[in-house]
């Protein structure tokens, strides 16, 4: 039995000495988070490298809240400097972050994303408003009196709203990992789940039934998870022309001989109605820097100037080009001083 | 005698219907078989038919002058100055020369937007490698943007998608067309260069170095393990409850879902032993992992193939257990146990899910030099551009499964030509 134990603890410590040396420090910079900002950010990180000539950043998608995991784990070369992310730090995840020593983060918005609601050109657009695709896509709907819930009895949306085309519903979207999908849920559905008198009411009363009805998608197959792949749902809908697809505006802008996207309250998505913020589903995004990793792991500070520069995430920079829909001007330019500022978040924010 | 002649004529009557019987098996069989490869036929068409485009790509043809003044150098030698100069204003003034009508702000942005963004990149190439250019004019053929690429040779195809293009944009590719001046040429980008997000600077050497160093680390680790566990198991090990423990627990370990070993290495190595995330080292540790029952097991039967009669020959001669296995049985295995080796290796080729959990999944430009660079992988580098907005990767991301596919069947070949050529049969 002892023989074993140190044959085991030999092996242990050879291998242990074997791997040990390997934590070295790191010459690129280490990028995780969201995959809406993925093509954004290694655009810059590209950029950034073939610049200045040292070594292009690593960027891996992890979506946000992955990456907000990855990203307070600690302080020190094992762990990333930078995370993206489509949606704000939260409250909890900000404490993790102090907890694990990651005490200074530099908060950088970067611009915004809309989310359309497509259908395939060779039907009718679809003029919808968020209510409709609340009644739609909702596990539960209001019923005849106030604070009565019935199961989604919807199957076509024309019942959903007389003046929609006699179509059945039948709508491709993220699954619940996706950031998009929290978006979409946030801004879509709540947004129409709060027309509802009653509803609205809810919020101030008993916020987490508020939640659990406005955010919860149904399940019957009317919604169908297309997977993360948003290439994937532009092809179905190619495919099959009754269903409507929800994805980010950048695949929108790809495709335009392939899909159209829908009005929402008379709004067209495009480049301009997302960045004056008339469309009302797009979403800020953000990506975070850990403050005690600036000047350790060499480059931050060019890639953060190369970010914040006009010609990346200016009105006719090459982000803006990606389908990225920039900041206005002021608070594009006050966001970029405060970046290259380094001027960290003071924990008094409003997080959720 | 009448009992004989009645099993005969049961015999005669029941022949036809098994004749039949036997004629619907062999046919079940062929369908089999056509479905199986109408599949393969299905998936090799879509794939070529959607790939093919991406191993030609469209160049324009432009005189462009090195001017130094333009670019802010003065001395080709210094690092720094290569680094700062304005290299993108080469390509920008040959088009103005091209086009000497373009004026006003927007129209000359539509005007650069034709050439890729790393054509300034590739002048200076040119000009580090002759330095005797500057200030020389020379024609060259610069890389087209990915947008002007996809419209070109959607318009070849006589199905144009201008969606993403200006008119006028339009009326220049006509009139470059008209004078010969844009053309396809074959895509050399797509083997030279990393990763990248603009699709026609993207090519898939970054992943194929990752994969290369990827799978080196993979059989290093997994063969020498494998073999010396199988030949222990088959030829030393006492038959016992721990021995069948071991075997239903490897046989498991070969079913268990590759993710399974991706969340193992993120927490052993990784977490306890502070490997860095992304790097071959981790993969090829993590793939090992995930090969290794794939290959004791092939091993295990190959060594059981090797008759007893060979080994009772061996002892009967006075060879010790030891030269009878490393002389004689495993020289006779070793065929089958290189076909494992080869199909395991083949399956570690084409895994992303374990690769996801150590971080080998993300976007690497440089291209990786060792076995602790940054690095992805040919599969993982496949899903990215599978999943990029850019409508040009389409055509890429079927390319580099064409290359995925033919690394695959130059394996497999290759597994049953060792089998055909070394196995010895008895």
């Amino acid at each position: 039995m002892r023989s074993k134990i140190s044959i085991v603890s030999t092996i242990a410590l050879l291998t242990s000495i074997a791997v040990a040396p390997m934590s070295f420090a790191r010459e690129s910079i280490e990028v995780v988070g969201s995959s809406t900002v993925y093509p954004f950010s290694t655009v810059v990180a590209e950029r950034y490298g073939r610049a200045s000539g040292k070594s292009t950043p690593k960027i891996e998608s992890t979506g946000s809240g992955g990456g907000m995991k990855l990203f307070c784990s600690g302080v020190g070369t094992n762990y990333p400097d930078i995370t993206n992310a489509s949606r704000r730090i939260k409250m909890s995840e900000f404490k993790k972050c102090q907890g694990n020593g990651v005490k200074d983060i530099v908060e950088v918005q970067i611009g915004y994303d809309g989310i359309v609601i497509a259908n395939s050109v060779d039907t009718e657009p679809m003029n919808l408003t968020r209510k409709d695709i609340f009644l739609a896509l909702a596990a539960k709907v209001p019923g005849a009196t106030d604070g009565e819930l019935i199961d989604n009895p919807y199957t076509t949306w024309q019942q959903v709203n007389p003046e929609l085309p006699d179509a059945g519903i039948e709508v491709l979207g993220p699954p619940p990992t996706s950031g998009t999908r929290d978006a979409f849920a946030e801004l879509a559905m709540e947004g129409g789940c709060k027309k509802i008198a009653w509803i609205a009411a809810l919020k101030k009363t008993d916020k987490n039934a508020f939640k659990r009805l406005c955010h919860t998608v149904r399940e019957d197959g009317r919604y169908i998870e297309a997977g993360e792949n948003d290439n994937l749902i532009v092809q179905k809908l190619e495919a099959n022309p009754s269903a409507l697809g929800v994805f980010g505006f950048s695949f929108l802008d790809q495709n335009a001989d392939k899909v159209q996207g829908a009005t929402i309250e008379n709004v067209m998505p495009t480049f301009e109605s997302i960045a004056d913020k008339s469309y009302p589903i797009s979403r800020p995004l953000f990506f975070y820097v850990k403050k005690a990793h600036v000047g350790v792991v060499p480059g931050i500070k060019g890639f953060l100037n190369e970010f914040t520069s006009d010609k990346a995430w200016g009105e006719d920079g090459y982000l803006a080009e990606k389908g990225m829909i920039p900041l206005p001007i002021a608070e594009r330019t006050e966001m970029a001083k405060n970046t290259r500022a380094l001027k960290p978040m003071t924990g008094k924010e409003a997080l959720k | 005698m009448n009992n004989k002649s009645q099993v005969l004529s049961k015999i005669q009557s029941s022949l036809a219907r098994r004749n039949r019987a036997e004629a619907r098996f062999r046919w079940y069989g062929r369908m089999a078989i056509f479905i199986g490869l109408l599949a393969v036929a299905l998936l090799f068409i879509d794939i070529v038919s959607k790939g093919h485009g991406a191993f030609r790509a469209t160049y324009i043809q432009l005189d462009v002058r090195y001017d130094q003044a333009l670019v802010g150098i003065d001395n080709l030698t210094d690092a720094e100055q290569l680094i700062a100069g304005n290299w993108q204003a080469l390509p920008k003034s040959a088009l103005r020369t091209y086009f000497p009508d373009v004026s006003g702000r927007s129209d000359k942005r539509k005007l650069y937007k034709l050439l890729s963004n790393g054509a300034g990149f590739d002048l200076k190439d040119r000009l580090v490698a002759d330095p005797s250019l500057l200030n020389r004019i020379e024609s060259v053929w610069i890389l087209a943007d990915d947008d002007i690429d996809t419209y070109y040779k959607s318009w070849l195809d006589g199905n144009p998608y201008d969606a993403r293009m200006s008119d006028k944009q339009v009326k220049w590719i006509h009139q470059l067309h008209q004078e010969g001046q844009i053309a396809l040429h074959f895509n050399s980008n797509l083997f030279t260069r990393g990763d990248s997000r603009e699709p026609e600077q993207a090519g898939i050497r970054g992943a194929l170095m990752g994969s290369f160093f990827t799978l080196v680390l993979t059989l290093l680790l997994s063969f020498p393990i494998g073999v010396s566990a199988a030949i222990y198991l088959e030829e030393f090990a006492p038959k016992n409850k721990w021995t069948d423990f071991i075997e239903v627990n490897i046989n498991n370990l070969a079913a268990v879902p590759s993710i399974i070993f991706g969340l193992l290495g993120l927490a052993i190595f990784i977490n306890v032993f502070h490997v860095p995330r992304s790097v071959p080292i981790v993969g090829g540790l993590v793939l090992t992992l995930m090969t290794l029952p794939t290959i004791i097991i092939t091993s295990r039967a190959a060594i059981k193939s090797v008759p007893p009669s060979i080994r009772e020959a061996a002892l009967g001669m006075g060879a010790s257990k030891y030269q009878m296995v490393l002389h004689h049985v495993l020289p006779l295995a070793l065929p089958g146990m290189l076909t494992g080796a080869i199909i395991g290796m083949a399956q570690a080729l084409g895994e992303t899910a374990p690769l996801l959990m150590i971080g080998m999944v993300a976007f690497i430009v440089d291209i990786p030099g060792g076995f602790s660079d940054p690095a992805t992988v040919l599969p993982v580098q496949i899903f990215l551009w599978a999943d990029s907005p850019e409508r040009a990767f389409i055509e890429k991301t079927s390319a580099a499964i064409m290359v995925l596919l033919s690394f695959l069947i130059i394996m497999n070949t290759s597994a049953v030509w060792l089998r055909k050529r070394l196995e010895r049969r008895w």
